[in-house]
């Protein structure tokens, strides 16, 4: 996919976050944030800025930086404190054109609630799992949206907004060791309440969900037995047998009309 | 007449009782199992049973269930049966449910929900009644089986297409005259954890995202993307996984209208333009909505991929075609290929070989175009064209032709 540069001066804000690999735990660059990365890197190249609230000691981070960031913002917070209300403020403060995030984190609450209260606090339209960002002319911006079954949807909106970044988007480049160890951390601090509701959870590893049993409510043997070994019949739809092809035809269209797949 | 056995209890239990004064009216000689002086059953063989219709002695071993097996006589078709009707009359609270609608249709996810909806209102105090929001047209009959108490349809000109956030400007006059105790949303890629984050975002609540064991008191969430169980006390808006209950299949519900007004018209910021045409072949068959098979029955193979491309339907093929070379390998559907999930899944010469049948089980609706009208694929399929695939795939490609000149006029016209 090769992207043309949007000349304008864009100012875009991706935000990340520490991602886990889902089968060793291990910290790692988040799937989700790397795209969003990956997209405002196309999108610009000197004006991105990537945004992160937490730990500026994170090894994470550093495989955000291999991927040719010249540096990245962090804004030093506690590992237990609201990520959200700073954000806001800094974006607030600098008035970016774009924010892109992930949909969810791959650790802590995972609720995918960031883009929305950013979103919600700023007074920003937000578009949500976008697979590309087309072109931005006179601040409108032309969106793909990602839909299930490979589906894609376009919409404008005017900027700034926050988009979050579907699987569908771009994959991220490489990170490279060199300019992951050169990048600059740029630390500000701020202040947050600390997350005392998250306090009173427990967390532990997932449990298995229990698969769902087929109940069969019969009252007899008679019954019982029908239903284990009853070949499971549709609800006899409708046969065309005797009418001319054309006809036959034409019942076929009105079924995928009306289903609304043929579009 | 009805089939149903009747029995008088009443009667029964004067039979059983030995002490009392109508004891004696009672025919307790003519029972067949009768207790003895020292309280042990006796039964007597020659009283069992009733003579049948050609004077063969019947032992019914079903206990009065005999009609509802189909013993006897056939009865003139399945009866349909009457579920007892759940009412709710000025319900104390309302637990609010806004169901995905994929296609207008409830999804297996939202009947799941609405299971749990009627859990969290069995668990509190007071009777409360299950609100269903459904946004654009719907095309669902069975609100009423599902356990849909009130409904509140939204289908007016602004919630057709993507409006996030006018259908949020009605969540929130939803909240304004309801109060509802619980807000569900099916957390699902279809648009349900986007309108309950958005909703969460506005009313300040911390909601509890993936779901799956949810009580009055706590609830089991995952967390950390699907790798860790966070276990909370139960907030007021959820967004619930797959199968986090089970679906209502005892009672029906009156599924009564209800309507808000003063919903105000919000000036949308995002502007729908629509769905990108997609190249139907490059979408995962696995996840393809509209798949257009091929099996044995097709001879013409360009004429089969013309019809295709004019649908825009993604291909399929049975593993005859695949064996016989006309289909790639990746392009199979059934047991040993992909497991589709279309929606719609149009099988042109397939008559249905067991692990073909097992591949396209999550379909939704089948349709069959077959020279015999007795296969397993007619049998499953909702539609079913008995006669020549070539004729019919000609007169399908002309009408999808046609369909496609009619909507590039449309668009000229628009673009103008």
């Amino acid at each position: 996919m090769q992207h043309k540069q949007i000349s304008q001066n864009l100012n875009v804000v991706s935000l990340i976050s520490v991602g886990k690999h889902p089968q060793s735990g291990r910290e790692r660059r988040a799937e989700q944030d790397g795209r969003a990365v990956e997209l405002g890197m196309n999108l610009a190249s000197d004006n991105l800025t990537v945004l992160h609230a937490g730990d500026p000691q994170q090894q994470a981070l550093r495989s955000y930086a291999g991927m040719g960031l010249k540096s990245i913002r962090v804004l030093q917070l506690d590992s237990a404190a609201d990520a959200v209300a700073p954000l806001g403020n800094y974006l607030q403060q600098h008035g970016p054109d774009i924010v892109l995030t992930g949909i969810r984190a791959e650790s802590g609450e995972s609720s995918g609630m960031v883009p929305y209260q950013l979103a919600e606090q700023l007074g920003w339209p937000l578009v949500p799992r976008i697979a590309d960002i087309v072109d931005v002319k006179d601040g409108v911006a032309e969106v793909l949206q990602a839909l299930p079954r490979g589906q894609r949807r376009a919409l404008k909106v005017r900027l700034p907004f926050v988009a979050s970044v579907d699987n569908a988007a771009q994959e991220a480049r490489q990170s490279a060791y060199g300019p992951a160890s050169r990048a600059l951390m740029d630390l500000q601090a701020v202040e947050s309440a600390t997350d005392d509701v998250r306090a009173a959870w427990e967390e532990a590893p997932a449990r298995k969900r229990p698969k769902r049993l087929k109940v069969v409510k019969a009252k007899t043997a008679a019954e019982r037995f029908k239903a284990a070994t009853a070949k499971s019949q549709g609800d006899g739809g409708k046969v065309m047998k005797n009418e001319p092809a054309a006809e036959q035809a034409q019942a076929i269209f009105d079924l995928l009309i009306e289903e609304g797949v043929l579009r | 007449m009805s089939d149903v056995i009747r029995r008088d209890p009443r009667v029964e239990w004067i039979a059983r009782n030995r002490l009392h004064p109508l004891h004696g009216t009672v025919g307790v000689a003519e029972e067949a199992e009768v207790r003895g002086p020292s309280g042990l059953l006796r039964k007597n063989p020659h009283k069992v049973g009733f003579i049948g219709p050609n004077g063969i002695k019947r032992i019914d071993r079903l206990k009065g269930n005999a009609a509802a097996a189909g013993g006897g006589r056939r009865s003139s078709g399945p009866q349909e049966v009457q579920l007892p009707l759940h009412q709710v009359e000025n319900p104390d609270f309302y637990v609010v449910v806004v169901p995905d609608m994929v296609g207008g249709r409830l999804t297996g996810q939202d009947k799941d929900i609405l299971g749990q909806a009627h859990k969290l209102v069995a668990a509190s105090e007071g009777n409360g009644a299950v609100l269903a929001v459904a946004f654009g047209t719907s095309k669902e009959e069975g609100f009423d089986t599902a356990g849909v108490d009130r409904l509140l349809l939204l289908d007016g000109e602004e919630y057709q297409g993507y409006c996030p956030e006018q259908q949020l400007a009605a969540l929130v006059e939803v909240e304004r005259n309801f109060t509802p105790k619980y807000w569900l949303f099916p957390d699902s890629v279809n648009g349900g954890a986007d309108l309950g984050s958005r909703l969460a975002a506005r009313l300040g609540e911390r909601p509890a995202v993936q779901a799956w064991q949810v009580d009055a008191e706590t609830t089991v969430s995952r967390g950390a993307g699907g790798t860790s169980d966070i276990t909370r006390a139960t907030p007021r808006l959820l967004m619930l996984a797959e199968e986090c209950a089970d679906q209502i299949d005892e009672t029906r519900h009156e599924a009564l209208p209800v309507e808000i007004d003063g919903v105000p018209s919000v000036i949308a910021k995002l502007q729908d333009q629509g769905q990108v045409a997609v190249d139907p072949n490059a979408i995962p068959l696995g996840e393809a909505e509209f798949i257009l098979s091929a099996g044995n029955g097709i001879h013409n193979w360009d004429q089969f991929h013309d019809t295709a491309a004019a649908l825009g339907a993604t291909e399929g093929a049975s593993r005859v075609a695949v064996d016989d070379g006309f289909m790639p390998r990746f392009r199979q559907v059934g047991a040993t290929g992909t497991w589709v999930t279309a929606r719609v899944y149009v099988a042109v010469g397939i008559s249905g070989a067991i692990q073909h049948m097992q591949g396209i089980g999550q379909c939704d609706k089948v349709v069959a175009i077959n020279t015999d009208a007795g296969c397993d694929m007619v049998k499953r399929a909702a539609l079913s064209t008995i006669g020549d695939s070539e004729e019919i795939l000609a007169e399908l490609l002309r009408l999808a032709q046609e369909f496609r000149a009619k909507q590039a006029e449309g668009g000229d016209q628009d673009a103008a």
